[in-house]
């Protein structure tokens, strides 16, 4: 019988280690995917399947030089890879994974499976969002190169637009829940409606919110097919065109923390978290990295899927497709749980 | 105690640095971390709503507008087109007008300070829960909340109409 507090610790090096594995994996997934949708065979040589690829990469990229143009701002151009790994891994720690459970009796108290439980953790994860884009701005300037530069301003303007929608479509949730705490969210999901069990998961009661959060969160970890800061036919890298070496492998390893992290936040918030019909909540980690991990594969099959809008179109969509649907979603939501008191 | 003090010191001290630095783009940043260490004086203070809407509102989405428009007119550094050694009171117009209000901001500080603050609660219970806050907005201060909304509406319309050319102009100006 361990003390609580053991585990909570425990949690913090599990999560942190658990996303750098992830980003590693999704490397992997992503080159396998990519060559079975190309038929290729993809990474074969490094391990069984080519599964320690990631991990010879990010050796080989330890190793190379770490080059600055000349004229760049020195301190600048290395905070930014940190405000982009930090603000990755931060956002994390109020996703819980999984109910509270004592493991079997291991510790006296029940566990809770995230590393802080805060009342207003949505907002947290928005505000922690919210910051890692002044990693990639910052990145853009401090490079003093003009593809840098206009990557940099690319994201920018494609993150403050979507953020918009990116947050209105989780207001119905917040509506119907009743709650901001992510656990909360997902309890509410818990219960049957109408004798049907997970009816209540709120991808069922918020079809379109669902759907405008899944857009969003796509262009706010800029993958295709909303990669624009990265356009590499129009800016080379963009932002991270000049960065070599491990400071590179961080602005990779925040991009696929952040596909993680949304993935997380939406199986929290849409697919019922922990909850699945049949299976017992002991096994609700897995049934959470199940769906997260479905969510993820989602991603990888879009952006090799899906041609790159072109930017005006970008624009466009955001401001007068997305977030009017989203506004609509939620004077919707808002009017059936005020009538209808759902 | 000693967190609000770090907090308070980082505040005080990244905002004199803000307008101690020639670079506007660090200007900016430094503004961004004396946010930060607002919103954990917030946090302190029993308000985590009020601590994360300063990052989402202030941090993250006013402070990204300026940081865009001081990297777009990509002015790394500030031209002084006066004598730096004359004393802020005695250089050319705005300037002359900033530096007296600067003045008079000061002097109401201390006098308010040494005034004796009033040590007494905002109101009978602290505003904590999201409820409670939306609740005293559309209630207790739902006029103040209205006329706030209008104003910002109409800087809005103001934005708009600045930014909007005008094509009939633009036509007449080439001749057609």
């Amino acid at each position: 019988m361990l003390p609580v507090i053991v585990g909570q610790i425990a949690m913090f090096v599990v999560v942190l280690l658990g996303l750098v594995h992830a980003a590693a994996g999704m490397v992997w997934v992503e080159r396998k995917e990519a060559a079975r949708m190309q038929q290729r065979v993809g990474p074969t040589r490094v391990g069984p399947a080519g599964l320690l690829q990631p991990f010879a990469d990010v050796l080989k990229l330890l190793f190379k030089e770490n080059l600055r143009p000349a004229a760049a701002d020195v301190l600048l151009f290395y905070i930014a890879p940190l405000i982009c790994a930090a603000t990755a891994f931060a956002a994390f720690a109020v996703v819980p994974i999984g109910p509270e459970t004592t493991i079997f009796g291991l510790f006296d108290e029940p566990l809770k499976l995230q590393v802080a439980d805060v009342n207003v953790a949505v907002l947290v994860v928005f505000a922690i969002a919210s910051m890692g884009v002044y990693g990639i701005v910052l990145a853009g300037w401090a490079s003093n190169s003009k593809y840098s530069l206009l990557g940099g301003l690319r994201s920018s303007a494609q993150m403050i637009s979507y953020e918009l929608s990116y947050g209105l479509s989780l207001v119905g949730v917040l509506i119907l829940a009743n709650s901001m705490s992510i656990t909360d969210i997902v309890h509410a999901q818990g219960a049957s409606l109408l004798g049907i069990p997970s009816a209540r998961w709120f991808v069922f009661l918020q079809p379109l919110g669902f759907l405008i959060f899944m857009t969003a969160g796509i262009a706010e970890t800029n993958r295709a097919p909303f990669d624009f800061p990265e356009a590499e036919q129009e800016l080379v890298a963009g932002y991270h065109t000049e960065y070599s070496s491990m400071a590179f492998a961080l602005f990779f390893l925040a991009e696929y923390i952040n596909m993680v992290t949304v993935s997380a936040v939406a199986t929290d918030l849409f697919l019922g978290g922990w909850y699945f019909p049949f299976v017992p909540v002991s096994f609700g980690w897995l049934v959470f990295l199940a769906k997260v991990g479905a969510l993820l594969f989602f991603y990888v099959w879009m952006r090799w899927t899906l041609p790159r809008y072109r930017y005006d179109q970008l624009m466009s969509f955001g401001w007068k497709i997305l977030l009017p649907a989203s506004v609509i979603n939620l004077l919707v939501t808002a009017a059936a749980v005020l009538y209808f008191g759902l | 105690m000693t967190l609000f003090y770090l907090f308070a010191a980082v505040a005080v001290l990244t905002s004199l640095l803000v307008i101690a630095q020639r670079n506007p783009v660090y200007s900016v940043l430094l503004l961004i971390a004396s946010f930060g260490a607002l919103s954990g004086l917030y946090v302190l203070l029993d308000a985590p709503f009020a601590a994360v809407i300063q990052i989402i509102v202030y941090a993250g989405a006013i402070m990204v507008l300026f940081l865009f428009v001081v990297m777009l007119l990509n002015a790394p550094h500030e031209d002084t087109q006066y004598d730096e050694r004359v004393h802020p009171l005695l250089r050319p117009g705005p300037m002359r007008f900033g530096a007296a209000l600067a003045l008079l901001l000061v002097v109401e500080l201390v006098w308010a300070l040494s005034s004796g603050a009033p040590n007494e609660q905002f109101g009978p219970t602290p505003v904590v829960s999201v409820a409670m806050i939306g609740k005293s907005l559309f209630t207790t201060y739902a006029f103040q909340f209205e006329v706030t909304s209008v104003l910002i509406l109409v800087a809005m319309v103001g934005a708009v109409l600045m930014a909007r050319r005008e094509p009939r102009a633009d036509a007449r100006r080439e001749g057609r």
